[in-house]
Parts: structure tokens; C-alpha cells; sequence
């Protein structure tokens, strides 16, 4: 049975098939198995970040940080494997350093009562100024466990292939929806996101679920910097900058509310594809600059931000009626 | 009874806050079986009691004693896990969560780390249709239903955390008859099964139905602790307030001096109605009148309200407010000079981490403008004026109003629109919450704003309220108007009628 809380997911999922059926009709060589695969592989990082994201928004706060620390995890990688580091290091080191990081600002949002957007707007900073520290420079990668990773296409059937980063980034969101639906830590955060007051007089671990939810945030931004590495094959400051403001927007596209409480990760997953099949029809338009995807997504940005101020009014009305 | 040993213990409570003293060398016993009313009027410190038992606030001096065993309370937590669970005034629950996950949270059924959906939402429909005779679909979201099965919710997770003390803070002042019958019915089978209620609630009747014995508390202090059979009502409020009842005995006699049958109308509603708000309905308002809205929780006291203000867009009839033409938003409406004081204090109306002054003098400087600034001597004056005319504790202007008491809350917003001089006022609830001391100030307020000209839309749960104040009173059911009356007409009996409508309308 359908039920109301699902409707913004179920608009996003039509929005998604219906942009790909267009796609299919404009373009010749569009409707494929592997341009829908393409999307996956293109956009792993962006998916992985953004599930992290949406564990945060759910939550009720907002990270700022994760495309610095994308940023920060290649070049920590780069500059190691550079020195001769083996890769079986260097990725749980930059993994652990992510969800410190990311812990470190949930501590300091929790416990000194700021706001998130402050705390992870300082991590922001603090993360891309640390890759200036290490180097101003682009470091190429050459470790041979990283460029194999990058080039191994793994099989399906019908021709068609993913990268290693797609696996992973799948296996994240399993893991993801799990955890939102299937454990305490999940539940907390949507009880904290609802009303952090109650989820506190109702004896909740509250301190322990918003560090939680920034540490997994941070740890899936060092994971998503850890699959950028491998599709850019080099550790550069600049890396993913503005990547933050897309996660956001995939997450609010896949009809997560920004006040939280409210949301589901395969609702991100499909704000992502979003993302992808926009920009893959601009590649297949040509002619059009890339800065389009922007101003579409801007675009559905409003749309969306629109719907769900209906759809919680229309909550709010029906509250009141019962 | 006295024999037996006290479950609870609270012994030589101190609790200060920043130039508020809330707490001061307070008692509290509760033993097993029995509902033990804590009274007092607000400000009194019932609610900083509950929170210190609680583990909200920390107490800086004093001990709590549970089965005769010291205990530190000092978190939520700690209350919960030592068997001292509580159903707050307001529904302490996660809106957006499912029914059955606002019972289990933090205490899910789960297998190896996973939480077992099935199991959950077939023990929280069991447990609800057992102890709360409540059978709902617990998978829905909290927020889809009323408060006061949201309030059944709330008290059912309270249950379920095997409680062996029980604290229900206000739990009625959202409920109808009915809703409080089923609650009563539950606390009297709990208290057989021999748990400790800790029961506060502002209404008398309530107090002597359910209670065993009565706690009572004025500003900070603890005055005594009597069995309820021995207090009689009288006596109960002359101890919370301190002072001889003069006042409220005073009240019935002034309500026959006012009344202006030939008044000009102030404001005219013909048809006016909206859908799944309020059916059309039409109403007038004279100078000088108090025009009580009745009716049960739900009957569409404060749709009717919001659609007179034009907080809500009516979707028929019109509103005419003085000789100008129809209003449609509450800017208009506050143009005209109306000016509407809202149910949902805390939500709607007073700015937490503002001071009092602040609060009062915000709907005057809306009007005046923003670039046109009240100056700060100007306000103050203004405030202390006010917190002398209506009595507001702690009387320092410069208070924030987060740390004053909810009857004092609604003195301050009261002030805010007073001061914009209204020719009608809107008061929805004005009293919840409230204890019986603030209640007569409150009302007694009302009508001397009456006798000086202005009028009044006066909505209240409470019948007897309504009947005192008002001159006339229009009745709701259902959403509809059903009845109007004034004068001798108005009795409780025939208002009892006309919302439970035997044959007519």
C-alpha cells in the first residue's frame, strides 16, 4: 500500500524515469543499459557523500564540509602513496581521519550548542586549507593498486560493465538504508531530527546519535573522496569544490526535508540520478555548455523545495482537521 | 496508608535560578498505589519539581530518595532507567515517527542489532488496546493524529517503561470529558496494580475525582501535604493562593453590569465559513460586548477564530470589520484594530529569549513601523506600567520571558496587545494552563476591558469561564454554529445542551 509520507519519493522516482524516457526519445544511442550504468559510474562519490549527507539532514543539522574533505582525502592519499605508502594503509588511515574529522565538528556542534552550519563551514575551510599546507600542486598517482581499481570494469551481463567505485558506493547505500531503517542509531536520528527536545525527555542517547551522524557523514566524505581518488587518479586542492552544495541538492531532490526528520536514502540515490541524467543529456545535446546542468538543477531545486512546503502544510492542515 | 514506606521521597528541595528563587526547602512524599496532586499556582514551582525529579534540572540542595535509597538524578535518563517516568504538559513525543516507534524508541524489539518492525507494531497495538482501550493504526505517523490520542501515546510509552512512579504534568488541559474519563479509568487501574502517580493539573474537579492525597506548593515553597478528603476545595485554594477568595466571589456580580444591547457592531461575519475548518456561520460583535465561544475540543472554536482575524482564508461568505469593507488577512484585521491572542502560546505567540519588556512592546512597534523606534526609557515605563496593571511575576521588566510561569507568559502577551489600544480582542484559551489565582486576574481583566469600551471574543474549554465573562455566548458542535444565547438564556445546563445536541440543530 502506498502511503502518504512516500509521496516525494514516488515524484522523484516518476521525475527520474520521466527526464530518461525524454533522453531516450531526443537522442539516438540514449536508451541503454550501460548510459543508465554510466550514471552509477560517473556519479559513486556524489552518491556516497550524499547518503552521508542525508543521515545529516534527517538529523536536523546540515555538513558543509564534505567536498573539503573529499578534497583533503586525495591529497593525504596522493601525497602517501606518493611516499611509498601501500594503498592497504593509506585507505584506512584517510578513512578514519574523515570520521574524526567528522565527529570532531558533531562534538563541537552538540556540545557547545552552535550551529552546524557554522561548525561545518569552519571544517570546510579547515579541511581545504590543510591541502594547500600539503601542496598548492596536482599530485599524480601512480600506485599501481589504485590506477588497477580505476580500470577494472566488472562485467554484466548483456555487455555492459560498472567500475569497482559503483560496487562500492552500492554497498554503501545498502548498508545505509539498513542502518536508517533497521537500527536504534538509524531511529534516533529521525527522533532528533523530529524534535530534539523530546528525543532528550525521552531519554534518547542524543549526544551520541549527533556525533554519529556527522562521524558517518565524515566518514562517508573521506569514502567518497577514497572513489574520487580513483576516478581522478590524483590528489589536487581544488578537487570537488561546490561538491557539498551538490549533495545537497540530491538529497533535497530525493524529497528529504531540509527542517529534517523526514526522508530516505533511496530517495537520495534517485537526486543523484537526477543529477547524472541531467548532465548526460547535456553531453548528448552537445552544443550546450555543462553550467545548463547547473541552472536545471537550480531549477528543481525550487520545484522541489516548493512541493515539500505543500506537502508539510498539507500535514499541518490535516493535523489540525483531526 | 501511612504505615507503609514512601516509594518516593524528596526532602529539602533548594533549585535557583538567575533571579528567579524556584525552589525552596520543598517536600514531597508518594507512596505506592495511590495519585498524589501536586497544586499550586503557577510560578508556584510544581513545574521545576517535576523537572528536577526528572533529571532536567539539577538540584543544588537536597536529596531524592526512591525505596528509601539515595538516587542522583541527572539526566533524563537516569529518571527513566530508575523507574520514574513522565507524561509532560505539552506531548513530548517525535511527531514524525510512527505511533508504535514513539512507544518503543531506545527499547526497540530487535534481533542481533536489527529492529523487528512486525513485533514492534504488534505490541504497540496490543499494548494500546489493553491499558488505553485505544485501537488506532500504530504505523502512522504521530503527527496524523489529535492531541489527545497523541497524549494516550505518550502516557502508554510512560507505561510501558515498567514505571513504578508516574508523572503526569497537566495531561488534561487537551483532553475533552471523554478523553479524560478514559484517562482517569486507566490511572484508577494503575493505581490498583499499585504504582505511584504524580499527578498536576489546574482543575479542581480533577483533583478530588482521582486524587489521595494533595501536595501543595506556593512560590517555591512547600505549604503541606493533606489527603484530599480532608482539604476541602475551599481550603485547597485559599492555601495556593494565599490570600482570601475575595476576589473570586466578587466575579458573578459584575457580569450583570455589562451588556450593551445597542452598542455599534465592531465586527460582522455573514456566511462566513471554510472547508473542513468551519461551516458558514454567522456572527456579530457589539462595542463594549464579551461574546464567549463554547464547545467541546474540536468543535471549530478556534477555526472560527482564525477566520475572524483572517489568520485562515475564508473560502465564503464575508467579514466586515467597522464600516470599512471585508478583511482577508491579519494584517487588515490588525489595521482595523483587532487583535488576536493565540491558544499555542509558546508557538505562536511569546519570544522565548526575549526580556518582557521586549515582549510587550513588539506588536506596538509593528505597528508603529520598524524605522520608527520605541525608545528605550519609553519601553520600560510602558512595561513596568503593565507588569503593575496585570501583576507579572517576577515584576523586573528586563526578565527573559522563558523563565517565568505559563499564567505569567500569557499576562505578558495579553500586555502585547493591549497596548495596541484593540477595539476587539481575540482571546483563545487565554486561561489554560493557568492556575485558579492567575485565572480570576485573567478574567476579571477582561471584563473591566469590556466595561471600557472594548470588545471581546472570549474562547474557553472551560464552560463555567465562559459563562461568568461572556454577555453572550455562541455554541459550537461539530464544526457548526449551533446555538446562540444571551442574557437569561445562559445557563450551564442549556450550553451543555446545545454542544451535546439532544434533538435540535
Amino acid at each position: 500500500m502506498l502511503k502518504r509520507q512516500h509521496m516525494p519519493i514516488v515524484v522523484t522516482v516518476a521525475l527520474f524515469i520521466l527526464i530518461f524516457i525524454a533522453g531516450s526519445f531526443r537522442y539516438t544511442g540514449f536508451f541503454s543499459a550501460q548510459v543508465l550504468l554510466n550514471l552509477l559510474i560517473d556519479n559513486a562519490f556524489l552518491l556516497i557523500v550524499a547518503i552521508g549527507m542525508t543521515f545529516v539532514i534527517v538529523s536536523g543539522g546540515i555538513d558543509l564540509s564534505v567536498g573539503s574533505v573529499i578534497a583533503l582525502t586525495t591529497m593525504i592519499s596522493a601525497t602517501l602513496l606518493q611516499d611509498g605508502w601501500p594503498a592497504g594503509v593509506v585507505i584506512p588511515l584517510v578513512l578514519f581521519i574523515g570520521a574524526v574529522f567528522g565527529a570532531g565538528m558533531g562534538a563541537i556542534i552538540h556540545y557547545f550548542k552552535i550551529q552546524p552550519f557554522i561548525v561545518t563551514l569552519a571544517g570546510m575551510f579547515l579541511a581545504r586549507g590543510l591541502c594547500y599546507v600539503i601542496s598548492t600542486n596536482t599530485i599524480t598517482i601512480t600506485d599501481p593498486f589504485y590506477t588497477s581499481v580505476a580500470q577494472t570494469k566488472v562485467s554484466l551481463p548483456g555487455g555492459t560493465f560498472i567500475s569497482i567505485s559503483v560496487l562500492i558506493a552500492l554497498l554503501v547505500f545498502a548498508a545505509a538504508f539498513y542502518l536508517a531503517h533497521y537500527t536504534r542509531f538509524g531511529r534516533n536520528t529521525y527522533a532528533l531530527g523530529g524534535s530534539e527536545q523530546s528525543a532528550v525527555l525521552m531519554g534518547l542517547p542524543v549526544a551520541r546519535t549527533k556525533v554519529g551522524v556527522y562521524m558517518f557523514s565524515g566518514f562517508c566524505s573521506a569514502l567518497g573522496g577514497v572513489v574520487f581518488t580513483f576516478y581522478m587518479l590524483s590528489g589536487y586542492g581544488l578537487h570537488a569544490i561546490g561538491m557539498e552544495l551538490d549533495a545537497i541538492a540530491a538529497v533535497v531532490i530525493g524529497g528529504t526535508l531540509l527542517t529534517g526528520g523526514f526522508g530516505y536514502v533511496a530517495g537520495t540515490l534517485f537526486g543523484v540520478l537526477i543529477q547524472g541524467v541531467i548532465q548526460t543529456i547535456i553531453s548528448f545535446e552537445g552544443t550546450l555548455s555543462s553550467w545548463w546542468t547547473r541552472i536545471v538543477i537550480g531549477l528543481l531545486l525550487f520545484l522541489f523545495i516548493v512541493l515539500q512546503k505543500l506537502f508539510s502544510s498539507r500535514q499541518l492542515l490535516q493535523k489540525r482537521r483531526a | 496508608m501511612e504505615e507503609r514506606l514512601p516509594i518516593l521521597q524528596m526532602k529539602d528541595i533548594y533549585k535557583q535560578f538567575p533571579g528567579v528563587k524556584a525552589l525552596s526547602g520543598v517536600q514531597f512524599r508518594l507512596f505506592p498505589g495511590e495519585v498524589h496532586a501536586l497544586m499550586g499556582e503557577n510560578g508556584a514551582g510544581k513545574s521545576t519539581l517535576i523537572k528536577v525529579l526528572t533529571g532536567v534540572y539539577a538540584i543544588d540542595r537536597g536529596y531524592v530518595e526512591l525505596e528509601q535509597k539515595r538516587i542522583q538524578i541527572q539526566s533524563p535518563q537516569d529518571a527513566q532507567a530508575a523507574g520514574i517516568s513522565t507524561v509532560y504538559q505539552e506531548v513530548n513525543l517525535c511527531p514524525n515517527l510512527s505511533v508504535a516507534e514513539n512507544i518503543f524508541i531506545g527499547r526497540e524489539p530487535r534481533r542481533l542489532g536489527r529492529i523487528l518492525w512486525k513485533e514492534l507494531n504488534r505490541a504497540a497495538a496490543k499494548l494500546l488496546e489493553e491499558r488505553m482501550n485505544l485501537s488506532i493504526d500504530v504505523s502512522q505517523p504521530l503527527h496524523s493524529y489529535p492531541i489527545a490520542i497523541q497524549q494516550l501515546v505518550a502516557i502508554a510509552r510512560a507505561l510501558n517503561i515498567s514505571a513504578k512512579v508516574l508523572i503526569l504534568d497537566e495531561p488534561t488541559s487537551s483532553l475533552d470529558r471523554g478523553e479524560v474519563r478514559q484517562l482517569f479509568d486507566v490511572m484508577n487501574k494503575l493505581k490498583r496494580e499499585g504504582l505511584a502517580i504524580l499527578f498536576v493539573t489546574h482543575f479542581l474537579d480533577q483533583v478530588y475525582e482521582i486524587s489521595d492525597r494533595i501536595t501543595i506548593l506556593r512560590g517555591g515553597e512547600f505549604v503541606g501535604e493533606y489527603a484530599a478528603s480532608a482539604l476541602p476545595r475551599i481550603e485547597l485554594v485559599s492555601k495556593m493562593i494565599g490570600k482570601e477568595l475575595e476576589l473570586l466571589e466578587e466575579l458573578p456580580k459584575l457580569q450583570a453590569e455589562a451588556g450593551d444591547e445597542g452598542g455599534e457592531i465592531v465586527l460582522e461575519a455573514r456566511s462566513l465559513g471554510r472547508k473542513g475548518a468551519v461551516e458558514p456561520f454567522d456572527l456579530s460583535i457589539r462595542k463594549g460586548e464579551i461574546v464567549g465561544l463554547a464547545g467541546l475540543l474540536g468543535s471549530g472554536r478556534t477555526e472560527t477564530a482564525r477566520l475572524l482575524f483572517g489568520a485562515d482564508r475564508a473560502d465564503q461568505g464575508t467579514l466586515r470589520i467597522g464600516d470599512t469593507g471585508s478583511v482577508h488577512t491579519p494584517r487588515q484585521a490588525i489595521d482595523q484594530g483587532i487583535a488576536f491572542c493565540s491558544e499555542d502560546r509558546k508557538g505562536e505567540g511569546i519570544i522565548d529569549d526575549l526580556t518582557i519588556r521586549e515582549n510587550i512592546v513588539l506588536a506596538l512597534q509593528a505597528s508603529q513601523g520598524w524605522f520608527r523606534t520605541i525608545s528605550k526609557k519609553r519601553q520600560s515605563e510602558i512595561a513596568e506600567q503593565f507588569i503593575e496593571a496585570l501583576n507579572i511575576n517576577p515584576p523586573n521588566p528586563d526578565q527573559l520571558i522563558k523563565n517565568l510561569s505559563g499564567g505569567n507568559q500569557q499576562k505578558v502577551l495579553l500586555a502585547r496587545w493591549l497596548l495596541t489600544d484593540p477595539k476587539l480582542l481575540i482571546l483563545d484559551e487565554p486561561t489554560r494552563g493557568i492556575d485558579i489565582g492567575a485565572k480570576a486576574e485573567i478574567q476579571k481583566l477582561v471584563m473591566s476591558l469590556s466595561e471600557k469600551g472594548m470588545s471581546v471574543l472570549f474562547i474557553s474549554s472551560e464552560l463555567e469561564e465562559v459563562l461568568r465573562v461572556s454577555d453572550r455566548i455562541a455554541v459550537l458542535r461539530d464544526r457548526r454554529k449551533v446555538k446562540e444565547m444571551s442574557g437569561d438564556e445562559m445557563s450551564e445546563q442549556l450550553v451543555l445542551k446545545a454542544i451535546a445536541g439532544g434533538g435540535e440543530g
